[in-house]
């Protein structure tokens, strides 16, 4: 479905990517992670080319993508950031509508397509009228995945699309998430940088650290059959602390 | 929206005269002090004729010698009151020789012709108090000799001009020590009150007439000669040989104690320019004229109304322009580098030598055009500034946002990124708008009209009642401006906007 072939990055003289092939198949879940500056979000700004690689080429449906071809990809791939990334001079519904409207989608068409993202994201027809600035942090995070799915894309990206959430939100919409997931059978990449998270929503997980991709598998394989001790390392670290604290309450 | 429509009807629609026999403008102008505005009245009033209808109103106070001979050269005046010693000096550079023939050969290189004098010369003379000069018997400058001990106190103008006091000591090889500058009126007020003996004013200052003074006798003929005389252009004879006939009837009628009463009744009396040249003719021509003396409601109407029109036009002009000029800055850093350096270059241009350099150029000239486009120029930074700055601010995270939308750059421009910055881009029209109803009276000194004509004339006569008469409406314009500007934020500054700003 997307696949890099070759594709690097650098800035200067630090790689952001280094070259590197990766597939990411049809109808799957698969979530990038690692630590900061790993650069999980640069791999994923290079699939919707609002960064260009250095080498290599990034295949939609084995076509590859380029400046000349990019606006018509960009429609068939939903692409979802941090606390939604709404912008505040229009109302939950003008911003989900925003693309279809240019496009020329008549009101029954729109309105339509509304109902349906609303139910699936389970979001309150009646705050559609509110602006980003009178939605709560979990809402605004709704509408950025409605605008994302507006135009039905094959594709949805998901940059650490939880990450500004507080806990019971956070969980919350993780589960309606994964339903959507589910529902739609979408080839999804996801970016974050929590564990659970990524076993949560990932078919497969890609682990990564400063610019390589260290291990491409299930979570299982990951911690069952590390490729390296750092894989070890990183999954030690984020489940120490909660481990340590179960350790000590049961014993 | 209607009421502002039909208002800009009325401001536009400016009634002309009509007549059945063809009537031909004669445009008179003249500079900022009461001297040269009661005599551009006389000749407006003289000419007047069936066949000649003199305009004096629009073209009147016009900021200085430079403004008023481009403006007699490109033929937006026809007539103006000058003085021999400025035609020579400031005009000519000193290159066309002194004498009155000298500066008429000079002159008629130009197509200009110069009339003979009018009768007064306005030079620097040197006054003491009457009653000292008799106690001592000086009444010549050389009589200054013997008295040493002597205070003078002169304007810091003539203190420090070539033909001022550094080369009067030298003529007249004067020995006082005592010499101090001062604000001209403040030396009236000392010498009336004994700090100085001496003090240097203009011949025809109407001043004089309040204190008793002595005039001295320019033995050596140090002072050169202001005579005033009429420039005209050489083309007015043929196209009108009535009015150049008329305003010629001028010459050698006017002597000093006469003009040192009429603009004694101007500037201390207060008496409307118009007026006192009216009598003046009627006395000494016999010539009974109807001079325009409007009420000041219409004239604050017919300021406000060309006022309003100077920003109106000015500012919609610098909007269409600036705000993609601004719309570029935000693009292309490098151009916009360039872009905000040139409108940043063209704000630090005094008012003046841009107005002046302005009326050189082809198609502008004296007055509304001028004006308008001076205006346009420095209203494009503010707007220009805050455009790029509205743009440059909003968070990469929307920007992005809306470019992996799909949406092409344009339309990303027009429903993303504008509507964002729109906040930031009224304000800076909304700063363009306030300072261009302040810089609009600048106006008034190229005969565009607005405000700036009843300010920089009433400062000019220190007529007070007649600055404000300027300076009060243009205060409130400003206000109101700025007022609009805040209801129109309501408007065009999206709700979610202010929401954001509120939280």
């Amino acid at each position: 479905m997307v696949e890099l072939r070759g594709v690097s990055k650098s800035y200067g003289t630090s790689w952001a990517l280094r070259p590197t092939d990766l597939l990411f198949p049809s109808r799957q879940t698969t979530v990038l992670i690692g630590p900061s500056g790993c650069g999980k979000s640069t791999l994923l700004r290079l699939l919707i080319g609002l960064l260009w690689p250095d080498q290599g080429v990034v295949c939609f449906d084995g076509a590859p993508l380029s400046p000349a071809n990019i606006l018509f990809y960009r429609q068939r791939m939903g692409y979802v950031i941090q606390d939604g990334g709404l912008f505040p001079h229009l109302t939950a519904r003008g911003n989900v509508t925003l693309m279809a409207r240019h496009l020329g989608w008549d009101e029954g068409r729109l309105e339509k397509r509304l109902r349906e993202l609303s139910d699936l994201t389970r979001f309150p027809a009646d705050g559609l009228d509110r602006y980003p600035a009178e939605l709560s942090g979990g809402q605004r995070q709704r509408i950025g995945l409605m605008r994302a799915l507006m135009l039905d894309p094959a594709v949805l990206l998901l940059d650490e699309p939880l990450g500004a959430l507080d806990p019971i939100i956070r969980s919350e919409l993780q589960s309606d998430l994964r339903a959507v997931f589910r529902q739609l059978a979408k080839t999804v990449v996801l970016v974050t940088h929590d564990l659970a998270e990524a076993g949560f929503f990932g078919d497969t997980i890609v682990l990564l650290r400063e610019g390589r991709v260290v291990q491409h598998d299930p979570l299982n394989e990951l911690i069952h059959r590390p490729a390296e001790p750092f894989v070890t390392q990183f999954i030690n670290a984020q489940s120490r602390p909660l481990d340590a604290f179960a350790r000590e309450i049961s014993g | 929206m209607k009421r502002v429509a039909i208002l800009l009807c009325v401001l536009l629609v400016t009634p002309r005269a009509e007549a059945t026999a063809p009537v031909r403008q004669l445009n008179v102008g003249s500079k900022s002090f009461p001297e040269s505005l009661i005599l551009g009245e006389m000749v407006a009033q003289l000419a007047k004729s069936p066949s000649v209808e003199p305009r004096h109103k629009e073209t009147k106070g016009l900021g200085g010698t430079r403004v008023l001979w481009e403006a007699l050269r490109k033929g937006d005046i026809d007539v103006y009151p000058e003085y021999t010693g400025t035609i020579s000096e400031e005009i000519l550079s000193g290159k066309g020789g002194r004498g009155e023939d000298d500066i008429r050969k000079a002159l008629a290189a130009f197509d200009i012709r110069m009339s003979q004098p009018l009768g007064f010369n306005n030079t620097y003379v040197i006054a003491m108090k009457e009653e000292a000069a008799a106690r001592l018997d000086i009444r010549t400058i050389s009589n200054l000799r013997q008295h040493p001990e002597l205070r003078f106190g002169f304007s810091n103008e003539f203190l420090q001009r070539g033909d001022g006091w550094p080369s009067l000591k030298r003529a007249y090889d004067l020995p006082q020590r005592d010499v101090r500058g001062m604000e001209h009126t403040l030396g009236f007020l000392a010498l009336e009150n004994g700090d100085i003996d001496v003090m240097e004013l203009y011949s025809t200052e109407g001043k004089i007439r309040r204190h008793r003074l002595s005039l001295l006798d320019d033995d050596r003929k140090h002072f050169p000669d202001y005579h005033a005389v009429l420039l005209y252009r050489a083309d007015l004879q043929a196209r009108m040989p009535e009015a150049v006939q008329s305003f010629l009837r001028l010459e050698g009628t006017i002597r000093e104690p006469d003009m040192r009463e009429l603009n004694a009744r101007v500037e201390l009396d207060h008496e409307r320019e118009a007026r006192v040249a009216a009598d003046f003719l009627a006395e000494r021509l016999a010539v009974q004229t109807a001079p325009e003396l409007d009420s000041a409601v219409d004239r604050i109407l017919a300021q406000t109304g060309r006022h309003l029109l100077l920003v109106i036009v000015s500012l919609t002009a610098a909007v269409v322009v600036a705000v993609p000029l601004g719309v570029i800055a935000a693009r292309r850093p490098k151009t916009g580098q360039a872009v905000l350096g040139v409108a940043s270059l063209v704000q630090t241009i005094p008012s003046l030598a841009l107005l002046v350099l302005l009326m050189s150029v082809p198609f502008l000239g004296l007055g509304f055009w001028t004006a308008v486009v001076a205006l346009f120029l420095y209203s494009l930074l503010p707007i220009i500034r805050n455009t790029y700055a509205g743009l440059h601010d909003i968070a990469p995270s929307l920007r992005e946002s809306a470019a992996a939308l799909g949406l092409p750059p344009l339309a990303r421009l027009r429903l993303v990124e504008l509507p964002i910055a729109a906040r930031s881009i009224l304000a800076g029209i909304k700063t363009s708008a306030v300072i261009n109803v302040g810089t609009a009276t600048l106006g008034g000194l190229i005969g565009a009209g607005g405000y700036g004509q009843a300010i920089f004339t009433g400062l000019t006569l220190q007529n007070t009642t007649m600055v404000l008469e300027g300076a009060v409406p243009a205060a409130v314009m400003a206000l109101l401006v700025q007022g609009i500007f805040e209801l129109a934020e309501r408007v065009v500054v999206p709700r979610g906007l202010r929401l954001h700003a509120a939280a």
